[in-house]
């Protein structure tokens, strides 16, 4: 009985390694791709490997770069997912606490929006939201944030409120007595209980700025400002020829950080996806 | 202390409150308010009653692509359901390099959809050329299943995570007992995993449910609706109709759409979440 199960158990690693090659086999096709001279492969030649004739080395990385600018791409990417998960880690974890020690009718009509908007699907909104943003100048990737703000808000309080829940009353008590403030109260003793869901509402909110394609395109001004994934749709976006070499070398570009990051701190990513997940 | 904290509500609730205003509230209502209006641009607007409604229903495009939305998620559903709840069921027995499978079944998540759609099309169009089949774009069939694999490439490994930490909670002396009791590996899994599982297989139905039937990235990336928009999903559809199409009365009608597609989405969350609430056993 025991030695069967070893030899099931042997058998599903050998399958489970299988899988994983098929799992990452799409992102070492657009690698082996990006590193192939523009032109010298179609659509049904992708799967050879290149070769002495048609390697380029990173010729489509240069290209890719700077013929689409794809350096401030990253850029505008990473300062509007910085303001925004900055901003709404503060904003929500803020609102979050007010919300579990206070019960007021604004508690629970906050309460309740934020459940309903989790809801929403974004087409709902997107033509006026787009508007909205114009008329407020909030078009650019500094003043996007409060959009995401808005919008992320829903996820990141009912996290935090989740959370808050569970946590006792009487540490806050005894601050109080001691003379804090609310305010005092809420960064002094709150703030650093509230740090596992920082981590994960921080992980999950990013994971959704970084990669959000329909907001930004109709917030920001596509001629000015263009985050990585309008970049990438951006090559597709005009009619002629598509140069599909670069293209790959810069799915590459954007991908690597992530992953890089995700290796780093995978632990924390897969339990903010499963704190999130029992909270939703 | 409740009370002296309630006076601060505007440094802890307005900032939060406001940008939920401007950022959903507010377009929310406006958004209902255009879906009885013709307008082109948002100050000149002329009030039509249900006329948007009654053109979303006469539109065949919107029926194709709800038609085409409906048979994507129950597929996708289904599938990445079974198959997440397989591998989690593997990734548990403790088998020889469980850690590195789970985080490689995860990884594509972490990779916007639009990439996805573009690494998807690529691949898919270099093997269906080989196979000497139309290109993604040219037949509709291939569009829905190529969507059907990448689905499925995305959501398998974050569904898995959450089963994984579902059936981790299982406690060890109820199988156990189970066992002593003579029960079989198959009704150890129907009998004792499944119910206790029950409240991730809610979450993760509900995950998938909603994500699929709100998909547009993918949809973009990989087919743009293409052949002549017969793989295109009620998202996209809605997009087309709001900025693809030139005319006085599409932008009514797109906003139309939007709010039977919110109701919908509504609607089916309600419905899943209650019915499969009601299967769940307490602890």
């Amino acid at each position: 009985m025991f030695k069967s199960n070893k030899r099931v158990n042997t058998l599903l690693s050998l399958l489970m390694a299988v899988l994983c090659l098929v799992w990452i086999y799409p992102i070492l096709l657009i690698l082996l791709n990006s590193l192939k001279v523009e032109g010298t492969f179609t659509t049904s030649t992708v799967f050879q490997l290149p070769n002495a004739s048609n390697f380029a080395g990173f010729g489509n990385y240069t290209y890719g770069v700077t013929k689409m600018n794809f350096l401030s791409s990253f850029g505008y990417s990473l300062v509007i997912t910085v303001t925004s998960v900055f901003l709404i880690l503060l904003c929500c974890s803020m609102c979050g606490w007010y919300l579990v020690r206070v019960h007021s009718l604004l508690s629970k009509a906050m309460n309740m929006l934020c459940v309903f908007s989790m809801v929403v699907p974004f087409q709902m909104v997107m033509f006026t939201l787009s508007k909205t943003a114009d008329r407020l100048r909030l078009n650019n990737p500094f003043n996007i944030c409060i959009i995401y703000l808005g919008f992320g808000a829903g996820l990141a309080v009912f996290m935090f409120t989740g959370f808050m829940k569970s946590v006792p009353i009487e540490i806050e008590e005894a601050a109080m007595i001691d003379g804090c403030n609310p305010l005092q109260i809420f960064f002094r003793v709150v703030f650093p209980i509230l740090k596992p869901t920082m981590i994960s509402t921080a992980i999950l909110e990013t994971m959704w700025v970084w990669n959000d394609y329909l907001l930004p395109t109709l917030v920001l001004d596509i001629k000015k400002y263009r985050t990585v994934p309008m970049a990438i749709q951006y090559f597709r976006g005009g009619y002629g020829r598509v140069d599909l070499a670069p293209m790959m070398a810069c799915i590459i570009i954007a991908i690597v950080p992530i992953i890089i990051l995700y290796v780093a701190c995978q632990k924390y990513i897969i339990e903010g996806v499963v704190a999130g997940a029992v909270k939703g | 202390m409740e009370k002296s904290i309630r006076k601060y509500w505007p440094i802890f609730v307005l900032p939060t409150l406001v940008a939920f205003i401007i950022g959903f509230i507010w377009p929310f209502i406006w958004g209902i308010y255009l879906s009885f209006h013709k307008f082109t641009t948002v100050s000149k607007t002329t009030f039509v009653g249900l006329s948007n409604y009654l053109q979303v229903f006469k539109d065949a495009s919107f029926l194709h692509a709800f038609g085409f939305t409906t048979a994507f998620t129950i597929v996708s559903t289904v599938l990445i359901n079974v198959f997440a709840f397989t591998i989690a069921l593997a990734l548990t027995r403790g088998i020889r390099g469980t850690s590195l499978f789970r985080t490689i079944f995860f990884m594509p998540n972490l990779i916007g959809g639009i990439l996805l759609g573009y690494i998807w099309q690529i691949l898919l169009n270099g093997i269906l050329s080989n196979l000497q089949k139309p290109l993604l774009a040219l037949d509709a069939r291939y569009g829905f299943i190529g969507l059907i694999i990448l689905m499925c490439w995305q959501q398998i490994g974050y569904m898995m995570i959450i089963y994984v930490a579902g059936l981790q909670s299982v406690p060890g002396d109820l199988i156990e007992a189970a066992k002593i009791d003579g029960a079989s590996t198959w009704q150890i899994l129907l009998k004792v995993k499944l119910p206790m599982v029950m409240s991730s297989i809610t979450i993760c139905t509900f995950l998938t449910l909603t994500n699929s039937f709100k998909l547009f990235d993918q949809n973009l990336a990989l087919t743009a609706g293409e052949p002549a928009n017969s793989s295109e999903m009620l998202a996209l559809n809605i997009y087309n109709t709001f900025y693809g199409r030139s005319g006085a009365q599409w932008k009514g009608i797109g906003q139309a759409k939007a709010v039977v597609f919110f109701l919908v989405v509504v609607v089916i969350s309600l419905v899943q979440l209650n019915f499969t609430r009601s299967k769940e056993v307490q602890q």
